[in-house]
């Protein structure tokens, strides 16, 4: 099926998106590596007036060191961080993940912010972003504002952003050297969307110690504290209680997302850091 | 509709589109480069692989107008590539096509893998081939044959040129 008829306008900068997202008056959506929305425009799955395409605006392709974070910007593709061409802040986490996301041919076109902004609850940059509680860096016709990824994915498809916003970038925290994660995601051959994910960060230098629980059919949960981590391993209420919260009903599924967020949390305890994306 | 100007297999290609038309349908219906196949329209068969500035895209959903400028390459455009010819004497030799359908797209993964991946074994090739669909021949002979050329590769001094990785 072909996609029905839009008009495709590239923005100069995120102002100009801004202006032309407002001026759409909602009939108009974002686009960069149009790898989510290609294949729902295609299906008609989606139907728009205007696509307001920040692929190529070069300060969004970007991206800086600042103190404590790497800022990405959001049209930085999966693949260019595959490959290492940003600098390495969170101990192979970024990279090994974007590794597994797809398939090449969609990583060298596909973004970290139409990732982001798209909200699949599925995607694999949904969940990394919220496990660290990466800012997400947006600009609206007020200029520049953040929000922690926590606040940013309200629900499946859904995020904090308004009509007229887009969003510009990411803050990454940078790990210290005690960190470890733990990244595990599930589906039945590489490159499907995941049926499960389980992940898990500790920095005692940045205070944290946090598990999520993703591929639901909402946004990504979390828990945090080292004591609720280790209740977590352990046989008994505490993973019940998550898979609740999850809203997970059905007892397949309910076993699936425990044992990938147990092997996750388990993983944290190898001596190496990287941990392996399982399939 | 507007003219898009895209450097297609190292010529400038001037041609007019409307902005919902898919690289793949530009490249077929308005230019004349039936190569490269469509199946699922939706990014997951990989049969309209093509090179955009040199990397392997999904050409049925990335947008035509949205490559205003850039260079494509086509499996025409690898007519004289010498490692395209060694890979389709080692598709030929170890029987990795049928119909034939979805042969352009491997071809443009495994120039992919040969080139980003010259230490691939078996394994890293079965799973870097995970998004490109054969409904013919089960795969072994694909695998075979991109292991035959990394072999090649691996094992012989392979001259740098213009099209070598």
């Amino acid at each position: 099926m072909k996609a029905a008829a839009f008009e495709h306008v590239r923005a100069e900068d995120a102002a100009q998106a801004c202006a032309l997202l407002a001026a759409s008056d909602g009939g108009a959506k974002v686009c960069a590596g149009s790898q989510s929305l290609g294949p729902m425009l295609n299906l008609r799955l989606v139907q728009v007036e205007r696509l307001v395409d920040l692929g190529r605006i070069p300060a969004l392709r970007a991206h800086a060191l600042r103190g404590d974070v790497l800022h990405i910007g959001a049209a930085v593709t999966h693949a260019r961080i595959e490959d290492g061409q940003l600098p390495d802040v969170t101990l192979g986490l970024l990279p090994s993940v974007a590794a597994h996301i797809a398939y090449r041919a969609v990583r060298n076109r596909g973004t970290l912010g139409g990732s982001l902004a798209h909200a699949d609850p599925a995607a694999d940059w949904v969940s990394v972003m919220r496990l660290l509680d990466a800012a997400i860096v947006i600009v609206g016709p007020d200029g520049e504002r953040t929000t922690p990824a926590s606040a940013f994915f309200v629900g499946p498809f859904t995020t904090a952003l308004a009509p007229d916003e887009v969003i510009v970038g990411v803050d990454v925290p940078v790990f210290s050297s005690q960190a470890r994660w733990a990244y595990r995601k599930l589906c039945r051959k590489p490159g499907e969307f995941a049926d499960a994910i389980g992940a898990a960060w500790v920095d005692p230098a940045r205070g944290v110690a946090r598990a999520l629980m993703g591929a639901l059919s909402s946004a990504p949960i979390t828990v945090d504290g080292a004591e609720a981590l280790s209740a977590l391993r352990r046989d008994g209420p505490a993973m019940e209680r998550l898979l609740d919260r999850a809203g997970l009903d059905d007892p397949d599924e309910r076993e699936v997302h425990a044992e990938i967020l147990r092997r996750a949390l388990c993983d944290l305890d190898t001596p190496r850091v990287a941990t392996e994306v399982s399939r | 509709m507007r003219t898009i100007t895209l450097q297609v297999n190292g010529q400038v290609m001037a041609a007019p589109a409307e902005d919902r038309t898919h690289l793949a349908d530009h490249l077929r219906e308005h230019l004349g480069l039936t190569a490269t196949h469509i199946g699922c329209e939706h990014g997951v068969c990989g049969a309209c692989t093509v090179e955009l500035e040199g990397a392997p895209v999904r050409s049925c959903i990335t947008l035509a107008t949205a490559c205003e400028g850039l260079s494509v390459r086509t499996l025409e455009g690898l007519a004289d590539d010498p490692l395209t010819a060694q890979l389709r004497e080692a598709f030929s030799a170890e029987h990795a096509l049928q119909c034939g359908y979805c042969t352009p797209g491997m071809l443009m993964t495994a120039r992919d893998i040969v080139q980003r991946l010259p230490l691939a074994d078996e394994a890293r090739v079965r799973h870097e081939l995970a998004g490109n669909l054969c409904r013919c021949t089960g795969y072994r002979g694909i695998v075979r044959a991109i292991l035959r050329v990394l072999d090649v590769r691996r094992g012989a001094q392979v001259p740098e040129g213009p099209h070598a990785a």
